[in-house]
């Protein structure tokens, strides 16, 4: 048997007959605690793909059949843009915003309620690589969601085969919302105590805001009020941005939908920083 | 005086409530030496989970420090988590994973990446080598026991805090986990242990902690806390008529099992017992002198509700 007192340069650092003074840790071990919990995360919900990213495609899918076929001769939403190739960038970005927040809210209930988060936190591991492994791996799902459902919605539409425009916006708008919304589920992980009430913050907050983003319909068609209450929703720019990036149009200026969401984005990610640092629900 | 492996500076604990203020502890102070088998007693609710989430830093204190071989817990929490294994109460497991990833992604988090060799010594001590591959819900509570005990020792930390590891799990299981854990004790280990079983304790730590309402109401070793705390007990089966005479009416402790218990104070006071006896012709079939145990003064501490000066 090793000797474990001199098993590691880890350990016996911290046996050292220092005083607490700000010692840290090497580079590279950082790294590595930092790495295994985003590689935790994504194995998580790899070891689940059926749930986590097989059904959101198919539901995906299930909409533009549905909404595409009834709607494909009613609704012209750009000029010179189909309904259906108006509606795939809108459901592409649609999976992606809802399996981000899926992904780090579900990961971070079932811990605390099944009590294994104490594997999380009793480790060296700071509150912003906590965060970070959170949202990077609720980006990693939301992306892996949205490139599915744009691959089938292009087998299954193949008479709008989208090429976009402007592939810098689609990245962008994609990287960004999904950090966004991973962080949102930071934010609703950490705050919910049960299911239940995380389930309320999916289906009374993101469900609506997504769903009345412009999504299934392009919001200058709306009355004046609906429209301006539109703009209030942080989830508009996200999906008009990303529409922009396919079509080299969209209702608002990309520009401005960037600067929404870098702004919501800059306060969701200062909230859950604040609340991880002071251990909020977590380390009582 | 030497780096202390815990030290405890007069931490408090309070939770707000409804009605005010929980207070989890108050005022606590211990120090546990580098190389000790320490053991913190107390009944439900006496704060000793609170004590070790915020050594653990799961927990934060209200007032006070905490410091893990030199390292604030809050300060310096790198440092301090690294020194640090704790086996925690709650039987907790991820469902996702099997033992070996389980074990794998631990040490990962303490920044060990090529630790196989050692992940395979702690599974073959604690006899998981044939569970590596299954996942853990598959696993039997006492299975799941011995994962909870090698994700605390994954990085080999000199400090390791086992809350009730051995409740609910088989004599097997208990006295294989405690031969390997005395091992780890001898190699230099420091053990802090928080059990309900008190003939564990008494077997097992050199130094022992009482908590009671948020206090240390004893701190002591284990040998002088059974010295100074209890006395001589003599259990005798007699074979009379009538009452018990006078002077074992005063020492009387229980009758259990047709056995009358009593409290003899000293060795020396045997005699004085006997003669009693003689003097009211009862007979003595059977005569049983001994020390009490630490449960004894477990209960007469609680009991007592006073506190010690501690050591």
């Amino acid at each position: 048997m090793n000797d474990l007192r001199s098993g590691g340069d880890l350990v016996a650092r911290s046996m050292e007959a220092t005083p607490a003074t700000a010692r840290s840790l090497p580079a590279a071990n950082r790294w590595v605690g930092l790495r295994t919990l985003l590689f935790k995360e994504l194995l998580r919900f790899w070891k689940v793909s059926f749930q986590t990213i097989a059904a959101p495609i198919l539901t995906g899918v299930l909409y533009l059949l549905v909404f595409g076929h009834v709607l494909e001769s009613h609704v012209e939403a750009f000029p010179g843009v189909s309904y259906i190739a108006f509606l795939i960038p809108g459901l592409v970005m649609m999976s992606v915003l809802q399996n981000a927040f899926a992904n780090s809210s579900s990961s971070l209930i079932q811990s605390k309620i099944t009590g294994n988060l104490v594997f999380v936190l009793l480790p060296p591991l700071s509150h912003a690589e906590f965060f970070a492994a959170y949202v990077l791996a609720a980006v990693t799902r939301g992306l892996a969601v949205g490139l599915g459902v744009f691959a089938v919605t292009m087998w299954f539409a193949p008479g709008a085969l989208l090429v976009p425009k402007a592939p810098l916006w689609v990245l962008a708008f994609a990287l960004a919302g999904s950090a966004l919304l991973g962080i949102l589920g930071v934010i609703a992980g950490i705050v919910s105590d049960k299911f239940d009430q995380l389930a309320a913050f999916q289906n009374f907050i993101i469900m609506p805001a997504t769903f009345l983003s412009g999504v299934f319909y392009s919001v200058q068609g709306l009355p004046p009020f609906w429209q301006a209450i539109s703009h209030l929703n942080p989830f508009f720019y996200m999906i008009d941005g990303f529409r922009y990036g396919f079509f080299a149009q969209s209702d608002v200026s990309p520009w401005i939908s960037l600067g929404v969401v870098g702004a919501a984005l800059a306060v969701a990610a200062s909230i859950a920083l604040r609340w991880l640092a002071r251990g909020y629900k977590i380390r009582n | 005086m030497s780096l202390a492996a815990i030290e405890v500076e007069a931490v408090s604990k309070r939770y707000p409530t409804r009605a005010g203020a929980l207070t989890a502890l108050d005022d606590v102070s211990l120090r546990v030496e580098q190389g000790e088998f320490f053991g913190l007693l107390g009944p439900n609710g006496a704060g000793k989970t609170s004590l070790i989430s915020i050594i653990a830093g799961l927990a934060r204190a209200s007032a006070g420090t905490v410091r893990v071989m030199g390292h604030d817990v809050v300060a310096d929490y790198r440092a301090a988590r690294l020194a640090l294994g704790v086996v925690p109460q709650e039987l907790v497991f991820d469902p996702f994973f099997s033992v070996r990833e389980t074990l794998r992604i631990q040490s990962g988090y303490f920044g060990l990446q090529a630790n196989e060799d050692w992940i395979d010594e702690v599974m073959e001590h604690l006899d998981l080598t044939s569970k590596a591959g299954a996942n853990m819900r598959s696993l039997s509570g006492g299975m799941k026991r011995r994962v909870l005990v090698a994700q605390a020792l994954v990085h080999k930390p000199p400090v390791i805090v086992l809350d009730e590891p051995t409740a609910g799990v088989d004599v097997e299981l208990r006295q294989g986990l405690w031969a390997f854990i005395r091992r780890l004790n001898r190699e230099g280990h420091t053990i802090v242990l928080t059990t309900h079983y008190l003939e564990e304790a008494q077997e097992l730590c050199t130094r022992i902690a009482m908590l009671k309402g948020g206090r240390v109401i004893a701190l002591d070793s284990t040998r002088a806390l059974l010295r100074q705390l209890a006395d001589v007990r003599m259990s005798l089966r007699l074979r009379m008529r009538g009452p018990l005479p006078a002077l074992l009416q005063q020492q009387l402790v229980e009758i259990r099992d047709e056995r009358v218990v009593l409290r003899l104070g000293e060795p020396a006071n045997v005699e004085a017992v006997l003669a009693a006896c003689r003097e009211a012709g009862v007979a003595i079939d059977e005569i049983e002198v001994g020390h009490a145990d630490l449960e004894d003064v477990f209960l007469q501490l609680m009991n007592a509700g006073t506190e010690r000066s501690v050591a």
